[in-house]
């Protein structure tokens, strides 16, 4: 079918900072799909350079108000490997939950009042009705689920946002019995309500199939923070070694560089993570999300909601289990040592939306030379441009309206972060 | 009070929205009492389809770095009755403003990026470009500042 139409959508809504879309179709075929990221730069990367290294960490925060706990505790992982710092098992341990309070209160956002609405056809989760019973609960088990996560930030790493307890070497506080007592209960509480949710995301009516690339973490535990990154074709690769594989793509009318994996689009985040390392789960999520489970490994982009709902039940089941194992004692941060020479190194988590990579270099001074960032929505970028073209291509009979709507659910699907995304790698490749 | 509710936008410019954050983490022990007092009339964090019209209470998280963002703070002004500053970089401009204090060598080295996409020459808090009625600074906002502002425009416009 021959069409011409124009879409352009200013502000993506539900999303986590700024970006638009432009779309121009042709005699039924696209001419240019552009995801433009609005959001202004703010200079992070430059700002920190000649700061002590100790500064890092705070400052880095304050790249995203959503993720904050895993730019702290990537700048934190960067410096540590920079400076020959060797955590605790405590430290361990306390920064795998703080990850998971993270996780289950970003992907509980991302989930319940972000997507839901597109499940059940609605503007907002505030139209949700008060009297219909489904979708009341839904609505309260958002903020209840929310609410567990946020404790056990609280907890452990002080705050959701902006969290003041991680420090470079270790803690600045520990969590006291009674506290940990209360955290258990709250998430043993919400952990049926995210078995609910499961059940929405695996039978939301959205599917968009498509051959790609994943690059995830392999962690034993599933905690996001330790391993070798492995790629869906198979490769194993050392996190050090990981920038020398990609190419930056400078796309014009971006504010965010967008990455290839030698040479091709990839896709990192929650989908990645669940095709790739989902034996690792926690033996209870495995057990209790068998049915959903079935549906991986995916190339639906859209089950990238459902598997943050897997790992809202990981996070949840992997805490309760250390919360209740272990005593935490207080331990004094380990000192950073005596810089004499120029050092490098780089940090590598995975954030919420997928991997998160610092590289930082620091003086003889103690003071940061250079800091590169790359962040999972500017990696996400080429291939959510891509995944916008082929929605498009198939279903060029459809209503201006319909597009309008689904182009958005499309991208929130992705959970993009660009307040994250204008920051980006300037490392030399040689 | 009977129905009324304040009809309020929640809007954000140049910052990491770790207000937004917080904001909407306020809402896990207060959304039932809030869904009972509050309009949104306009929160592109929580709905697709936003209005400007009949704003009662506007509160704008982040800095100003563009033309653009000054001319949507303006009509923002201009559609509200009163405007809340939300967070430090919408009450002082930092740390979104950072680029204001580099030296020399790296504004040359961000100037082609400040240029091509028409960003202004410094950052500045929104009380630069518009009047501000009150102010909830923080590194997210202080969340008890919050509420007593919310507080007296819920009194304000007869909602308490």
């Amino acid at each position: 079918m021959h069409q011409d139409f124009d879409i352009t959508i200013e502000n993506i809504s539900k999303i986590e900072g700024h970006a638009g879309l432009d779309i121009k179709v042709k005699e039924g075929k696209v001419e240019y799909v552009k995801l433009k990221i609005s959001e202004n730069k703010r200079f992070y990367t430059q700002a920190i350079r000649g700061k002590p290294f100790q500064a890092a960490p705070q400052l880095m925060s304050r790249i995203c108000g959503t993720c904050s706990i895993a730019h702290l505790l990537c700048c934190i992982d960067a410096i540590e490997n920079t400076l020959g710092i060797e955590p605790s098992a405590q430290t361990i341990l306390l920064r795998k939950l703080s990850m998971y309070g993270m996780m289950i209160r970003d992907h509980a956002l991302h989930l319940y009042i972000f997507s839901l609405p597109d499940v059940f056809g609605k503007d907002s989760l505030l139209d949700f009705s008060e009297t219909d019973e489904r979708e009341h609960k839904l609505v309260h088990d958002a903020f209840a689920v929310k609410g567990a996560g946020s404790a056990l930030s609280n907890l452990v790493a002080g705050r959701a946002v902006h969290a003041p307890y991680p420090t470079i070497g270790g803690f600045l506080h520990f969590p006291e019995k009674e506290e940990t007592a209360k955290t258990i209960e709250k998430l043993k509480s919400v952990r049926q309500k995210v078995l609910d949710l499961i059940e929405v995301f695996r039978t939301a009516p959205f599917s968009l199939k498509k051959d790609s690339n994943f690059v995830a973490l392999m962690t034993d535990d599933y905690s996001f923070m330790e391993g070798k990154l492995k790629t869906a074709e198979g490769e194993l690769l050392e996190k050090k070694d990981y920038f020398s594989h990609l190419q930056r793509v400078v796309i014009p009318y971006s504010q965010a560089s967008a990455y290839k994996l030698e040479g091709k689009q990839y896709m990192v985040g929650a989908l990645a993570r669940i095709n790739l390392n989902r034996e690792h789960l926690h033996p209870e999520t495995k057990k209790s999300a068998a049915e959903a489970l079935k549906l991986f490994p995916s190339t639906d982009v859209y089950h990238n909601n459902l598997a943050q709902a897997i790992e809202l039940l990981h996070s949840i089941d992997h805490s309760i289990e250390i919360l209740e194992k272990t005593e935490f004692k207080p331990e004094k941060p380990i000192p950073p040592p005596e810089i004499k020479e120029v050092r490098q190194n780089v940090g590598l988590l995975e954030a919420p939306r997928g991997g998160l990579f610092y590289h930082l270099n620091i003086g003889a001074d103690g003071k940061i030379i250079s800091a590169d960032i790359m962040t999972p929505t500017s990696q996400n970028q080429i291939h959510m441009e891509n995944s916008l073209r082929h929605l498009i291509e198939n279903n060029l009979d459809k209503e201006k309206g319909w597009f309008q709507r689904e182009l958005e659910n499309l991208v929130r699907a992705y959970d993009p972060c660009m307040s994250c995304a204008t920051h980006f790698l300037r490392i030399n490749w040689k | 009070m009977g129905n009324k509710k304040l009809k309020i936008g929640w809007f954000s410019f140049s910052c990491c929205e770790d207000s937004t954050m917080m904001f909407v983490e306020m809402m896990n022990d207060r959304f039932d009492e809030w869904s009972k007092l509050l309009e949104f009339r306009h929160a592109r964090v929580l709905k697709r389809v936003n209005t400007l019209e009949g704003i009662e209470v506007a509160f704008v998280e982040g800095a100003i770095g563009s033309k653009r963002d000054e001319d949507k703070l303006k009509e923002i002004r201009a559609n509200s009755k009163r405007l809340v500053a939300i967070g430090s970089c919408a009450c002082t401009g930092m740390p979104s403003a950072q680029r204001n204090t580099f030296d020399e060598k790296t504004k040359e080295e961000i100037k082609p990026l400040i240029e091509k996409f028409s960003l202004n020459e410094k950052v500045v808090p929104i009380k630069d470009v518009v009047q501000v009625d009150d102010s909830v600074p923080g590194c997210p906002m202080s969340e008890e500042t919050f509420l007593k502002v919310l507080d007296k425009y819920l009194k304000e416009f007869g909602v308490i």
